[in-house]
């Protein structure tokens, strides 16, 4: 009863928004969960700006939004894992013209962890890691965690792993990692937004997760970045492919861009998870824009590649305030190249 | 049948000698019409939702067949998908909730309508609609802080110490899982059983209840013997009431279930139910055969719902047939 109510409610909303709208330019986005804080406020600040454009985007996730503009009941999508070559052909199918990925900010993802009586910032190399979610590894003091964290008693107690239950980008970089270091999870498990996990308990969102792991003991998990930044959750290092313990912050996440940068394919499909440079955190990803070659609506296209320049240039001024990396350089002037692609 | 029911009610000349016409001028006919076309769209409604479900797992019903139903592995990226943990899952919480919420609500629902002073009956009443109207979210809440520490501490190392030699109450106190599910379900639907049962108590007849007293009965005999049995198929309806939302309860579940695809004796062990996979990973399915797995998974909750149902209609025959009395 109350639901569909409010079901009513919100088609009364939106049918007075359209009406206030009429006469400007609304363009319709819909797409990752990860970047909506930062994607919002761009939307809202571009909107200042040029008061008779507005961009509304709708953060119903990743899979939605590549399904969503494939389908072109938007005009762009948005997603924290690229799209597979099998997505690419079905657009390419479909409308006759390729889509193209534009990486917006970045993301990580941190391991997190509660056992009672440490304190200390723990250690985690990739081997403990997918040891610990394999379900191989199952007591904290593991030779496989204790030989990286020499001076910290860990108790002999069981460890109780918590991961996503939602479908998430967060899932995604965490388990595309995991098959970069460990074969057996690449055969066994493999990577995506849900899979099929070996052991574990689920919580539904970011708050779900923080939420298990603070009030069972001896638990660990995943959480992205910018979660635990804001919520001030204590978070452990993880070791890169360069052998040096790093922990996850906006200039390390930066720093595995700028080493990707240099073999960044023309597309901008890649994944940067365990990257190379000594500074570099491994668990880093691009999220990405998902922009169509062609526009049959001349006027919606302009607004779109000039909100886009304006992502790239002052938009990247806004998001380190909130947790994300911002583009390497290199990066940007490539993608300001790309823009020329938009017809 | 139409024209008797028409001669009960007109006043006037006997309905079946006027003419449709004259009949759509009074009103009658055209709110007829009208109620019947409002009735006629739930039945559209279902069939539309069934056709929806059924074309769009075409090719899920087609790759896994029956075996959708015994399968336990759910492995988006293999493509391997089988129904039989959320199944499990939901029925489990199910019957949990009602276990506990049956006796409760109905216990409730006995004080409220035979034995409370009107006034207490009333404002309780207010407060177990208001239970009612809390949006699931709230008490998925509530299951998280102050439920799940519950368990984890003391009810689980307690049923453990005590029946841990049952395989329901065994196994590791993570404080989530089948068990906790099945509590904050409980919680969520004995308003439910309180309303119905207790409106349904209210509806039996004075005379049932004089007839027991001049009889000799007690009260209470009068109560458990005579008012109760009478009220019997209301009081199931109820029940069935909280059944259905038990199955289809989503966000409360997710909360505290565990969310792990899993078969397990152990009520503290963590699962998953049909409606909460669904809403976990329906946003972020890509691949068509993902996504037709998850609306098949809404198929078989539905199914699940159906016959259930149709179970609760055949006891409910079939017990007031035994019976004799009540309708």
């Amino acid at each position: 009863m109350l639901r569909r109510f409010s079901a009513l409610l919100v088609v009364a909303l939106a049918t007075a928004v359209s009406l206030y709208s009429q006469g400007n330019l609304l363009i319709n986005g819909a797409g990752a969960t990860f970047p909506y804080p930062v994607y919002s406020k761009w939307f809202d600040e571009y909107h200042k700006a040029h008061s008779n454009i507005q961009i509304n985007y709708q953060s119903v996730g990743s899979g939605a939004g590549i399904k969503q503009v494939t389908e072109g009941t938007v005009d762009f999508g948005a997603s924290d894992g690229p799209m597979n070559d099998e997505q690419m052909k079905g657009y390419q199918d479909k409308h006759g013209s390729p889509i193209l990925h534009f990486p917006t900010v970045l993301g990580a993802a941190v391991p997190t962890y509660n056992i009672p009586g440490v304190s200390a910032t723990l250690n985690f190399t990739p081997e403990a890691l997918a040891g610990i979610f394999l379900g191989r590894v199952t007591k904290w003091n593991d030779p496989l965690i204790a030989s990286a964290n020499k001076g910290v008693n860990l108790p002999a107690k069981d460890i109780v792993v918590v991961h996503r239950s939602d479908g998430s980008g967060t899932t995604y970089i965490w388990t595309d990692y995991l098959s970069k270091v460990s074969d057996d999870w690449k055969n066994k498990v493999g990577k995506g937004t849900s899979i099929n996990w070996p052991v574990g308990l689920g919580g539904k969102g970011s708050e779900g997760v923080t939420g298990l792991v603070k009030q069972t003991p001896n638990s660990m998990a995943y959480v992205e970045l910018t979660y635990a930044a804001q919520n001030n959750i204590p978070y452990g290092t993880v070791k890169n492919s360069s052998g040096t313990f790093v922990k996850a912050d906006l200039a390390s996440v930066s720093a595995a861009a700028a080493s990707a940068a240099k073999d960044m394919p023309a597309d901008f499909r890649v994944s940067i998870t365990n990257g190379s440079g000594k500074t570099a955190y491994p668990i880093s990803s691009f999220t990405w824009l998902l922009i169509p070659s062609k526009f049959s609506d001349a006027s919606k296209r302009d607004a779109l590649k000039d909100f886009l320049k304006w992502a790239l240039g002052d938009g990247q001024g806004l998001v380190e305030p909130l947790s994300y990396a911002k583009l390497p350089k290199d990066v940007v002037a490539k993608e300001l190249k790309q823009i020329g692609q938009i017809q | 049948m139409a024209a008797t029911t028409h001669t009960v009610h007109s006043a006037g000349p006997v309905a079946g000698s006027r003419s449709f016409l004259d009949r759509l001028r009074d009103g009658d006919e055209l709110a007829r019409l009208i109620t019947f076309v409002f009735a006629a769209t739930t039945v559209l409604i279902t069939c539309l939702l069934v056709f929806e479900l059924w074309t769009g797992s075409a090719a899920s019903r087609h790759k896994f067949g029956l075996n959708f139903f015994f399968t336990r592995v759910w492995d988006p990226n293999s493509g391997d998908f089988g129904a039989l943990p959320f199944i499990y899952g939901t029925l489990v919480t199910a019957a949990v909730s009602l276990v506990i919420a049956v006796p409760l609500g109905i216990g409730a629902a006995i004080f409220l309508a035979e034995l409370a002073p009107a006034r207490v009956s009333d404002t309780l009443q207010f407060f177990i609609d208001l239970l009612a109207a809390v949006p699931s979210v709230i008490y998925g809440l509530l299951g998280v802080f102050i439920v799940i520490p519950m368990m984890r501490e003391y009810i689980q190392p307690a049923l453990n110490n005590t029946l841990g030699f049952l395989p329901f109450f065994s196994g590791p106190a993570y404080g989530i899982g089948f068990l906790t599910a099945g509590i904050v379900l409980a919680i969520m639907v004995i308003p439910y059983i309180i309303s119905v049962s207790r409106e349904v108590l209210l509806s039996v007849p004075r005379d049932q209840r004089e007839a027991a007293l001049a009889l000799g009965s007690t009260r209470w005999e009068s109560t458990w013997k005579v008012v109760v049995p009478f009220a019997r198929t209301g009081i199931m309806g109820s029940i069935f009431l909280a059944l259905a939302r038990a199955l289809g309860e989503t966000m409360a579940v997710t909360m505290v279930i565990g969310n792990t695809p899993n078969i397990s004796a152990s009520l503290f062990s963590p699962g998953y139910s049909i409606a909460a996979v669904i809403a976990n990973e329906f946003t972020e399915a890509t691949g068509d055969l993902y996504l037709q797995a998850l609306i098949e998974l809404g198929l078989v909750l539905f199914l699940l719902t159906f016959i259930l149902n149709g179970l609760a209609r055949i006891l409910i025959v079939a017990t007031s047939q035994r019976s004799g009395g009540g309708h």
